[in-house]
C-alpha cells in the first residue's frame, strides 16, 4: 500500500478534554458533554468558530439508560457550529470508530478540525439498583417481548448482559489455553494501582488479591472487579488536519494507523472463534497499515469493559502470542507503569470509570505528551502508543505517535 | 394468575414474525429446526432471506436431531432480570449437524458445577402459553446416550 493512501496519517489529535467525572453526578448530561467539548477546543488552542467537523458515538439514543449523554445534533446546535462534515452512529468500528471517521474526514479534506465526543451518564441513570435495575425484563411478567435481532436470541435465556457473553469468550480461552483467574485478576489489580494516582478515577482505594478473590461472582469466571464501573462523564478530542495543527497549543499526537476490520461474523455467538473476537481482525488490520512493529510500542490503553477484553486485545495486537496473554500478565510486573509494556495507566474503565472507549484514547494522549504527572510511565519520552476500544462483535484501534 | 403461569418460570419471550416463528414454535412437535438451503444444504442461523453461501432463496425450515455440544458456558450468579433460579447456566451450544451453527441457551437438569466444555447435550422444550402466541423455548440437558 502506498503511504499516501493511508490518509489517517494526514490527521492528528490536537486537543483533549474531559468533563467532571463521577459515579453519580446527577448533572445535565448535555452540560457534561459541552464541558468536555469546550475543554478539548480550549486545549487545542482553537476558537469554537474554527471547528468545522463533528463526530460522536453512538449518537442520540433513548436507551439503554444513560448510554448516550448527547447526540451530534444537540452539540451542533448548542455550540451553533458551522459544520462542513458531521457523523454519528453506533454501527461502526467500536466507540473509537467515531474518532477514526474524523481522521478520515480531515484526511480527505472534508474538514480541518473535527470535534469528537463520547458522553455517558449511566451512573445516575441506573441509580441505586445498578445495572440490574435497567435490564430488559426488569419490569417482570408485564415486560414486553424481546424484539427481533440479537436480543431475541439472548433475553429468553436470561442472558441480557455483555458480562455473560464475554464471560463465555473468557471460558473458551481458559479452556483452550489454560488461562486462569489468577492471571485475569492482574488486569483488575493493575487498573486499581494506576487509578490510585488518577485524581479523576472512581475507585482509588487499594485492592489486594484477597479483595479480588473475595468479591462476589457475577458470571464465571468474572467477579465484580472484572466488570467496569458505570459513571457519569464526557470525553472529547479535536482531530485536526496535520498541517493545520503545527502551531497549536500542544505538539500534535499523530495517527500512524487505524484498525477497523471485522472479517468474522458480526455476532457475539456466531463468530468463528470464540477464544478470540472482533479484536482479532481489527488488531491485525492496524499492523497492515504501518511499518512500525509491536516491539516499537511504549504503552497501551486497552479496553476493559470486562477484564478479559484487555487480554484479548494484547493478543489481537500481537503484543504477545495467541493464547499467551495469561502468562504475559502473570504477576502484573510487565504491565505496570514501570514495566516493559504499561497497560491502562489511568485505571481503565474497571477503576477510573466506564467512559466507554474514549478514556483510553485520552490517556494515551496524556502519556505521549508526558502529562501523566504521578502516573506518568517510568520510561522517559514515550513515542508510540495504542488506544483500543470495544470487543465482542465490534471494535477499533489506533496507533499513535508523538511528533 | 393461571395454572400455566405458576408452573412455567418467567422468560422474556421473543416477538414472533414471519422470519422467526418457525424456530420458536417447532418445539410443539418436539423438533429443533433451522433454515436450510435447498441448493447447497447449509444450515442458516439466525434466519435470513437468502443463503449466505450461494445466495439461493430456496430455503425451508428443516428439523435437526436436537443433539449438540457445549461450546462454552458461564455459571451466572447475577440477578439481571427475572428468570431461572440463581445460579443458572448460560451456554453456547454447537449443533451436531453443523458445529458452526450455535445457539445461546440455558442448560437444565444438570448441576452447574458438572458442566464442561465439549459435553454432549440434547434439546428439551419449555412451553410458554401466551396471548401473543405460544412459544417453545429450546433448552438443553445432558445427553445420557452420548455421555
Amino acid at each position: 500500500m502506498d503511504a499516501n493512501d493511508i490518509i489517517e496519517r494526514r490527521s492528528c489529535i490536537s486537543g483533549i478534554g474531559q468533563s467532571e467525572i463521577g459515579r453519580r453526578l446527577f448533572r445535565d448530561p448535555l452540560e457534561l458533554t459541552l464541558d468536555a467539548c469546550l475543554a478539548a477546543v480550549e486545549d487545542a488552542g482553537l476558537r469554537i468558530e474554527e471547528i468545522d467537523g463533528l463526530s460522536t458515538y453512538p449518537g442520540g439514543m433513548a436507551g439503554p439508560a444513560g448510554f448516550s449523554g448527547a447526540g451530534a445534533v444537540a452539540v451542533h446546535d448548542a455550540l451553533r457550529l458551522e459544520l462542513d462534515w458531521f457523523d454519528s452512529g453506533v454501527e461502526t468500528a467500536g466507540q473509537l470508530g467515531s474518532v477514526i471517521k474524523a481522521c478520515l474526514a480531515v484526511g480527505a479534506g472534508l474538514a480541518n478540525h473535527v470535534l469528537c465526543f463520547r458522553s455517558v451518564w449511566e451512573g445516575s441513570a441506573q441509580g441505586e439498583k445498578g445495572r440490574s435495575g435497567v435490564m430488559p425484563g426488569s419490569g417482570g411478567r408485564a415486560a414486553a417481548r424481546a424484539p427481533a435481532g440479537f436480543t431475541e436470541w439472548t433475553l429468553p435465556f436470561a442472558a441480557p448482559s455483555a458480562a455473560i457473553w464475554i464471560a463465555m469468550f473468557a471460558q473458551r480461552h481458559f479452556h483452550e489455553y489454560g488461562t486462569t483467574r489468577e492471571q485475569l485478576a492482574q488486569i483488575a489489580l493493575n487498573a486499581r494501582a494506576n487509578a490510585a494516582l488518577n485524581p479523576n478515577a472512581i475507585y482509588t482505594e487499594p485492592m489486594t488479591s484477597d479483595d479480588y478473590f473475595g468479591a462476589r461472582m457475577i458470571a464465571e469466571p468474572f467477579c465484580l472487579f472484572d466488570c467496569d464501573v458505570p459513571c457519569d462523564g464526557a470525553t472529547a478530542f479535536v482531530v485536526s488536519r496535520i498541517e493545520r495543527a503545527r502551531d497549536l497549543r500542544h505538539p500534535p499526537i499523530r495517527v500512524e494507523a487505524v484498525g477497523t476490520a471485522l472479517h468474522g461474523r458480526p455476532s457475539w455467538d456466531q463468530f468463528d472463534d470464540l477464544s478470540t473476537m472482533a479484536t482479532r481482525d481489527a488488531g491485525a488490520h492496524l499492523w497492515r497499515r504501518t511499518d512500525l512493529v509491536p516491539a516499537d510500542v511504549d504503552l497501551v490503553e486497552l479496553y476493559d469493559g470486562f477484564s478479559f477484553l484487555t487480554l484479548s486485545w494484547l493478543e489481537a495486537l500481537k503484543l504477545c502470542g495467541v493464547g499467551e496473554s495469561g502468562p504475559f500478565v502473570e504477576g502484573g510486573k510487565r504491565i505496570a507503569r514501570d514495566g516493559e509494556l504499561p497497560v491502562n495507566t489511568h485505571g481503565g474503565q474497571l477503576s477510573a470509570g466506564r467512559l466507554h472507549g474514549y478514556g483510553f484514547l485520552h490517556e494515551a494522549c496524556v502519556q505521549l505528551r508526558g502529562d501523566g504527572g504521578e502516573r506518568q510511565i517510568a520510561k522517559p519520552n514515550p513515542q508510540v502508543a495504542i488506544a483500543a476500544a470495544g470487543g465482542g462483535n465490534t471494535c477499533g484501534c489506533m496507533l499513535l505517535t508523538r511528533e | 394468575m393461571s395454572q400455566s403461569e405458576v408452573e412455567v418460570p418467567f422468560r422474556m419471550l421473543p416477538q414472533l414474525g414471519t422470519r422467526n416463528s418457525f424456530f420458536w414454535t417447532a418445539g410443539e412437535r418436539g423438533e429443533l429446526t433451522f433454515l436450510q438451503c435447498g441448493d447447497c444444504g447449509c444450515l442458516i442461523h439466525p434466519p435470513q432471506p437468502i443463503c449466505p453461501r450461494d445466495r439461493s432463496k430456496n430455503l425451508s425450515a428443516q428439523p435437526v436431531s436436537g443433539r449438540a455440544r457445549v461450546h462454552t458456558f458461564t455459571i451466572n450468579h447475577q440477578p439481571w432480570m427475572p428468570g431461572p433460579e440463581l445460579p443458572y447456566v448460560v451456554a453456547i451450544v454447537e449443533v451436531e449437524e453443523d458445529p458452526s451453527v450455535r445457539l445461546m441457551t440455558n442448560l437444565v437438569n444438570v448441576e452447574p458445577s458438572d458442566v464442561r466444555i465439549g459435553m454432549p447435550v440434547r434439546v428439551v422444550f419449555e412451553h410458554h402459553p401466551d396471548d401473543g402466541g405460544d412459544v417453545w423455548i429450546p433448552l438443553f440437558e445432558p445427553d445420557p446416550e452420548r455421555s
